[in-house]
Formats: structure tokens, C-alpha cells, sequence
């Protein structure tokens, strides 16, 4: 395998834990205010305090790896994309702040739980722009982008923005079936039955439009031969819906559900890849004319070949600290008086 | 296209407010995890209870300044490819490298170990907890060390050769990481988080001993940031003479702009121009007020030594002479001052009474805020100074920006203005508030009901003792 591919799967797998991880905590954000008690919220954020900021980290490894190795898809995606990537960053800053500032005030309480759930809403919605536009296809002429300057604006890119905040709020309520008991848990799998729906929905309406924007898709996804090999993705896409199912309507309070939306989460994904091999960025952008010369990535693989597998394991090894059910009122911490 | 609405100006505008912004934390965070690590050793090395009571009292504030630290940063390393997309493209392969080993050893050390730096010590035992504060002051210092490379590269740029797609591609990274000025650079900055560090401190002491003089922790903050005042700004006055040294051999055209040096000497000294009007239509220097031969002694060590001047150089490459030439002023003012104050403790101390010395006491208050202000106005005298060019001499900044029309960028530099002031003002608001109540003996750290941040590993038995152990009150 030559470097750039690696490269490409190194930052496949960076972009891949981001969604995943923050995922479930800005989920958690889409869903805050419609948790019914006050005491709700503060469980619910009790159970994300220990991970959210480390997992936004794999966005920073994301934007900054993607200048490293792919400089120019960074170039060409992040103009491409200004008005969503700005939207986003700002609603990260409210976000990140109101965990923060939260707990430091009782006057100003309501104003940073705002601000969490807006931001949680706004950088969610604009990840799916984001992530709609690309599939739609990104003009470049001599380098630079091309297109318009509303392109992330279609009816394809506002469908994925949808979806991705129904997606979001599965792995959310997922997460606290998983991570809280009692009557949380309860409106918990009330709020992840009709977001699962909807998910799937959205899974489906997506794949069901990609092949169209593309000719590319259409010949990988939809022409003989190519649909055997792909086919067990749609095939392992129903299996996960059927054990994610079968979980919400047993009310189990396992990691069941959790796992059945991550699988749906990382089976999309592979469909994305395998819609894009081998172009960062379609319709025309390639792994190889995006990659930065051998030097670049050879350089950068010496540390991140430790440095990452070290991230991962200490990361692993905080979920496992803070394993188990979190309850109502206690939980890693408390309130201000 | 009126010039308010130039794109290249009005992203410049967004990339000095955003990192400008940005950079006070990290100026602050820098020296303030040096000083945590120097508190918690004299403490273990002691066992004087005080050192602890003031690791306590700056660790609540360390946290809250670096979280604004990390979330204003998100920003910059996005920045890079929404405004600046064919700079991106161009030195991608030399920079990106090195910004993405800070992350990613930055992400290692500080969030690693901030964890058990915060919420750690009765449970993971004294040493281990010293050991992490220590890695986090090795965090802080190793982001820094790879932020002032990519930076000190695009000044002085080396061990590159250019590829066929006008790429900047490495052929040295030695070079590159070692490049001619970063050595100045990082002493001059790591320096100036120091002193930074050293009179927010100071001002903090000098403000709880003008309540009450007997206070042991204003007595601790007080005392230690005049020693780093006395003793730092001497040297960082020595750091700063040779970085201007490097500058004159690497930039000189930038030396020239900061020194308002318009005409080449020759056979006559340059002067040390302390105070005048630059004008750069005419290209001279107006109400001047200057040393005579000083400028050569101090740059050439001789007296005629002969500097280039502005006239070396097409009016069309040079910097804006006014913002470096006053940025620069002010800079070394709070410098010299910041020597003062550190003079003043040493005659004090030497009367044995320091503790009563109240007009170094209200000064240091006076001064709390200098360090911020000397740091600001020293990286716009770099940044500025290079100007027109993001790499310098071979990138020019007209050449580097994205293809976004001016109006995108203009709406999205409002947003940041008003997102700042609110988020930022709100968090100073908050560090104002910890830092105006008074140190006590037995200081409690930071209250375990603030969130934990995160990808530290806070051990298990936390948890156990956290939970129901407190009242909830709503």
C-alpha cells in the first residue's frame, strides 16, 4: 500500500471516530431541552462531561491531519464549504464554553443551556451541509475551488443536515439507554424509537439519491458486477436496524441500541468510502493528485504511528474509568449551591 | 470595490482578531503551568502548606483560561483553509506536518494528563500528581515549540525546494524545523509568557496585600513574580536585542520599517530613533526625536556601522512603517518598565520591606496587564513587519487568500466579533472574579462539581467518592 492511501485510511478513521464520538454528546445537545425535568439535564450532562472534549480533539486531528497530508482537498474543501464551516465553529465555541461556564453560575444557567443546545443543533446541522456538499461534488479549476457560492445550499445537502441531526439524537438517546436507568432511561427509549425511524429513513433516502448525483456512484452502486460486491453493505445496514429494533422494543437499558446506531453509524460510512474511492473529493479530486509529496506523510507517519495508538489507548482507557449507569443527582459532579 | 470591502484586508482583519484573541491564553497558560509545576515542587521540596494553598488558588484559574485556549484554537487551525486556501495549498507539505505534530503531542501531554493535574491529588498520591502537572508544563511548552516553528518558518524560510505545482515541498526537515529565527523566536516568547505570567501574579498578590498584608498566599504571589520580574526582564531585554540582531540579518527590510529607518546611513551613524511620525508617502521620519549613532552601536556594535534603510527597497514591498514602528515602542516600553518594577522589589527586599512597600504594591497592580499588551503588540510588529508577503520574500499575502467573495468574509469577521467579546468576556468575567477573592490557607482545589475535562483519566475512586456525597440544591 503506498503512503497516501494509508493516509487516506489513517484520516478516514480520524473523521469516522469524530462522528461517532462527538456524535452521541452533541446528540445529547440536540436533546437536551426536550428532556422533561431539570434534573434530567443535569444527569444527562453528567454522563458526557468526561468525554466531550476529547472527542471534539479528533476534529482539530481531523482539519489539521487533512492540511498535513491532503493540503490541497483542504484548500478546495474548506472554501468550498466557508459558510458551514465558520457556522460550525462558532456553535463549537458556545458549546464548548457552556459546559464549562454552566456550572460557574446560577443567574446565568438558562443563557449557557441555550447555548449548549443551540450550538449542539447549528454545528450538527452544519456537519451534514458540510458532508452533503461534498457528496453533491466540488467544482476546482487550477487549484482552487470553483463553484458557487451557495452550493452547500440544495435540497441534497438540507436532507443531510436533517438527517444527520435525527442520526445525532439516535446516538444520544442511545447512549443515555445505555449510561442511565429509571425514568430517564424511559423517556430515553421514547425519544430513540421514532429518531431510530427516522435515521433509517434518512439512511435510506440518502443512498437512494446518491447514486444519481454521480455517475460514478451509479456505476460502483447500481451497475453488474460491482452491486455483488457491495451489496452486503445495504444487507448489514438491515441487520443492524433489525438488533437495534429488537433492542428499543425489549426496553433493554444494555448497550444494545447504542451499538446497533454505532453500527449504522460506521456502515455508512463505509458506504461513503466506497462511493469516493478513490477521490477525496468528487467528482474529480483523487487520493493521489490531493496528497502531500512522500517527505510530507513519511515525516508525519513516524509520530502519529505512536503518538495515535497512544491517543486511542488512553481514551479507551477513560471510557472504561467511567463505565456504568449514571443516577439521577449524583453522578461526576454535582451542582454549585 | 471600495477598499473597506478588500477581500485580502478584510481576512486579514479576521486572522489578527482571531489569533490575537487566541494567543492571550495561550501567553497566559504558558507561563501560568511553569509556575504550577514551580508551586507544587517547592511544596513536595517543603512541605510548606502555602505552596500548596496558591498551586490551589492559580489551578482553578488555569483551567478556565485553558479551555477558552483550546476552543479559540479550534478556530485558527480552520481559519488556514477558509481564508487563506492557496497558502494552505502552497505550504501544506512543509507546514502541515508540524501543526499537526502539535496537536498531536500537545493533545498528549496537556489533555492527558490535565485530568489528574485538577482533580488528582488525594488520589492518585503527590508524586504521580507532580509528574502531571509537570507534563502539562511540557505540553504547553511543546505547543509552543511547534507553533513558533511553522511561524518562525513562513519568516525565515529554509530546507524547502519548490515543486513543479508551486508547492512548497520539504527537502530538510531539520531545516525547516530549525529554521534560522525560530531559535530567537521561541526563547522571546516562551520569555514573555513568563513575564506575563509573572505580573498577572504579582498583581494578584500586590492586590490582596493592599487588603490585608499579613495574607501568606498574596505574601507567596507577590514576592515569587517580582523575583521572575527582576530577573527575567533583564534577560528577556537580552533575548530581544538578539532576535533584533537576527531580524537585521534575515529581514532587514522589516528591521528598517521597526527602527522607522528610511534612508540608508553611510558614512554617518545610524541614530536610535526614540520617538517620531513616520512618513511613508515621503518616505522620513517627522518630529523625530533620536540618539545619535546609537541605532549603529546597538545593531552593528560600532558607531557608523551602516544599516540598510527603507530606500533599499521597492516602496511596494515595504511593511506599514507606523504600526511596527509604535507596536515596537510599546513593546519595549512595558519591557523597561517591567525591569523597573523588578529593579524597585530588589531595592525593597534589600530594606526588608517589601510587604509594606505600597506604591510597588499599587504599580504591580497598575502592571498586571502588561504583559498581554507588551506580547500583542510584539507579534504585530513581527506580523505586520513581514508584510506583503506570508512567506516571506517568496509568498506574497495578495497571493495567499481564498477565492471568497469580501462580503462572506466580512459577515463571518462580525461573527467572530461578537462571539468573542460575549464568550471571552463572559470568561474573563469569571477569572476576574476567582482572582479577586483572597488566597486562604488551606485553599481547596478545584471544586469537583466543575466539569472534569475529559480525556484526562480522573481515576476511578472519584467516582465512588463523588457520588450522592453532594446535596443537589435545585
Amino acid at each position: 500500500m503506498d503512503l497516501a492511501l494509508l493516509w487516506a485510511f489513517i484520516l478516514a478513521f480520524a473523521v469516522l471516530a469524530y462522528v461517532v464520538l462527538d456524535g452521541f454528546d452533541l446528540g445529547i445537545g440536540i436533546l437536551f431541552p426536550f428532556l422533561p425535568r431539570a434534573a434530567h439535564r443535569d444527569t444527562a450532562m453528567n454522563t458526557i462531561a468526561p468525554f466531550w472534549d476529547g472527542n471534539e480533539t479528533w476534529l482539530v486531528l481531523g482539519g489539521g491531519g487533512l492540511f498535513a497530508v491532503f493540503p490541497l482537498a483542504f484548500a478546495v474543501a474548506m472554501p468550498a464549504l466557508y459558510a458551514p464551516i465558520i457556522a460550525m465553529l462558532l456553535a463549537l465555541i458556545f458549546r464548548g464554553v457552556a459546559f464549562e461556564f454552566r456550572w460557574r453560575t446560577t443567574r446565568w444557567r438558562r443563557v449557557w443551556d441555550a447555548s449548549f443546545f443551540i450550538g449542539s443543533v447549528v454545528a450538527t446541522f452544519c456537519q451534514g451541509l458540510a458532508l452533503g456538499t461534498i457528496v453533491q461534488g466540488i467544482r476546482i479549476a487550477d487549484r482552487q475551488y470553483a463553484g458557487g457560492w451557495y452550493d452547500w445550499l440544495t435540497p441534497f445537502s438540507l436532507l443531510v443536515g436533517a438527517a444527520l441531526l435525527t442520526g445525532y439524537g439516535l446516538l444520544g438517546a442511545t447512549w443515555l439507554i445505555m449510561k442511565t436507568e429509571g425514568a430517564l432511561k424511559a423517556v430515553a427509549v421514547r425519544f430513540a424509537r421514532p429518531l431510530a425511524v427516522a435515521t433509517l429513513a434518512g439512511i435510506g433516502v440518502v443512498s437512494a439519491w446518491m447514486p444519481f448525483l454521480q455517475p460514478s456512484f451509479y456505476s460502483r452502486w447500481l451497475q453488474f458486477p460491482e452491486i455483488f460486491y457491495v451489496a452486503p453493505i445495504p444487507l448489514l445496514v438491515m441487520g443492524a436496524a433489525l438488533i437495534l429494533s429488537r433492542a428499543l422494543m425489549r426496553e433493554t437499558s444494555g448497550p444494545q441500541p447504542f451499538l446497533g446506531a454505532l453500527a449504522l453509524f460506521i456502515l455508512s460510512f463505509i458506504g461513503l468510502g466506497i462511493s469516493f474511492y478513490p477521490n477525496i473529493l468528487p467528482p474529480t479530486l483523487t487520493i493521489w493528485d490531493a496528497a502531500a509529496p512522500p517527505a510530507s506523510l513519511a515525516f508525519l507517519l513516524v509520530g502519529a504511528a505512536v503518538l495515535v495508538p497512544t491517543i486511542l489507548a488512553y481514551t479507551a482507557y477513560s471510557y472504561w474509568v467511567f463505565r456504568g449507569k449514571v443516577r439521577e443527582g449524583e453522578g461526576y459532579h454535582a451542582h454549585h449551591p | 470595490m471600495s477598499p473597506a470591502l478588500d477581500p485580502v484586508l478584510l481576512a486579514r482583519f479576521q486572522f489578527a482578531f482571531t489569533v490575537s484573541f487566541h494567543f492571550i491564553f495561550p501567553a497566559f497558560t504558558i507561563g501560568l503551568a511553569s509556575y504550577l509545576a514551580v508551586l507544587n515542587g517547592l511544596w513536595l521540596a517543603t512541605g510548606r502548606q502555602v505552596f500548596l494553598s496558591v498551586y490551589q488558588y492559580w489551578l482553578k484559574i488555569f483551567a478556565l483560561s485553558f479551555a477558552m485556549g483550546v476552543v479559540s484554537g479550534i478556530v485558527m487551525s480552520y481559519q488556514i483553509g477558509t481564508n487563506w486556501s492557496v497558502y494552505a495549498d502552497r505550504t501544506g507539505p512543509v507546514l502541515g506536518p508540524l501543526m499537526a505534530y502539535e496537536v498531536l503531542s500537545a493533545f498528549f501531554l496537556e489533555a492527558g494528563f490535565l485530568g489528574v493535574m485538577l482533580f488528582g491529588l488525594n488520589r492518585v498520591g503527590k508524586g504521580l500528581h507532580f509528574f502531571a502537572t509537570v507534563m502539562v508544563m511540557l505540553g504547553t511548552l511543546g505547543s509552543a515549540f511547534w507553533i513558533l516553528s511553522v511561524n518562525s518558518w513562513m519568516q525565515t524560510p529554509t530546507g524547502y525546494d519548490i515543486a513543479a505545482n508551486g508547492q512548497f515541498v520539504p527537502r530538510d526537515w531539520w531545516n525547516i524545523v530549525f529554521n534560522p529565527s525560530f531559535p530567537y523566536r521561541l526563547v522571546h516568547t516562551v520569555l514573555a509568557a513568563y513575564l506575563t505570567t509573572a505580573f498577572v501574579v504579582g498583581a494578584v498578590g500586590a492586590f490582596h496585600l493592599l487588603r490585608d498584608r499579613s495574607n501568606a498566599g498574596a505574601r507567596v504571589m507577590f514576592s515569587m513574580a517580582l523575583w521572575m520580574a527582576a530577573v527575567v526582564s533583564p534577560l528577556q531585554i537580552f533575548a530581544g536585542d538578539a532576535h533584533g540582531l537576527n531580524t537585521l540579518e534575515h529581514q532587514p527590510m522589516k528591521l528598517a520599517a521597526i527602527e522607522g529607518h528610511f534612508e540608508t546611513n553611510r558614512d554617518t551613524g545610524m541614530p536610535l530613533t526614540l520617538f517620531g511620525l513616520p512618513d511613508m508617502e515621503e518616505g522620513r521620519m517627522r518630529a523625530a526625536i533620536e540618539i545619535p549613532n546609537a541605532g549603529s552601536l546597538i545593531l552593528t556594535h560600532s558607531l557608523n556601522g551602516e544599516v540598510a534603510g527603507l530606500d533599499q527597497y521597492p516602496k511596494a514591498d515595504w511593511p506599514n512603517v507606523g504600526i511596527v514602528f509604535f507596536s515596537f515602542r510599546i513593546m519595549v516600553g512595558l519591557g523597561f518598565a517591567m525591569l523597573g518594577i523588578g529593579l524597585w522589589s530588589l531595592v525593597r527586599r534589600l530594606r526588608g520591606s517589601i510587604y509594606e512597600a505600597r506604591w510597588l504594591q499599587r504599580a504591580s497592580v497598575v502592571m498586571g496587564p502588561s504583559g498581554f499588551v507588551a506580547v500583542i503588540c510584539g507579534w504585530v510588529t513581527t506580523e505586520v513587519g513581514r508584510q506583503p508577503y506570508t512567506v516571506y520574500g517568496l509568498l506574497r499575502t495578495s497571493e495567499s487568500h481564498s477565492p471568497v467573495a469580501a462580503e462572506a468574509i466580512a459577515v463571518s469577521l462580525l461573527a467572530f466579533i461578537v462571539v468573542y467579546f460575549v464568550v471571552f468576556g463572559a470568561g474573563t468575567f469569571y477569572i476576574l472574579r476567582a482572582m479577586a477573592r483572597a488566597p486562604n490557607a488551606g485553599e481547596a482545589g478545584p471544586d469537583p462539581a466543575e466539569p472534569i475535562r475529559t480525556t484526562g483519566f480522573t481515576p476511578a475512586p472519584q467516582l465512588q467518592s463523588d457520588a450522592g456525597a453532594r446535596p443537589d440544591t435545585r
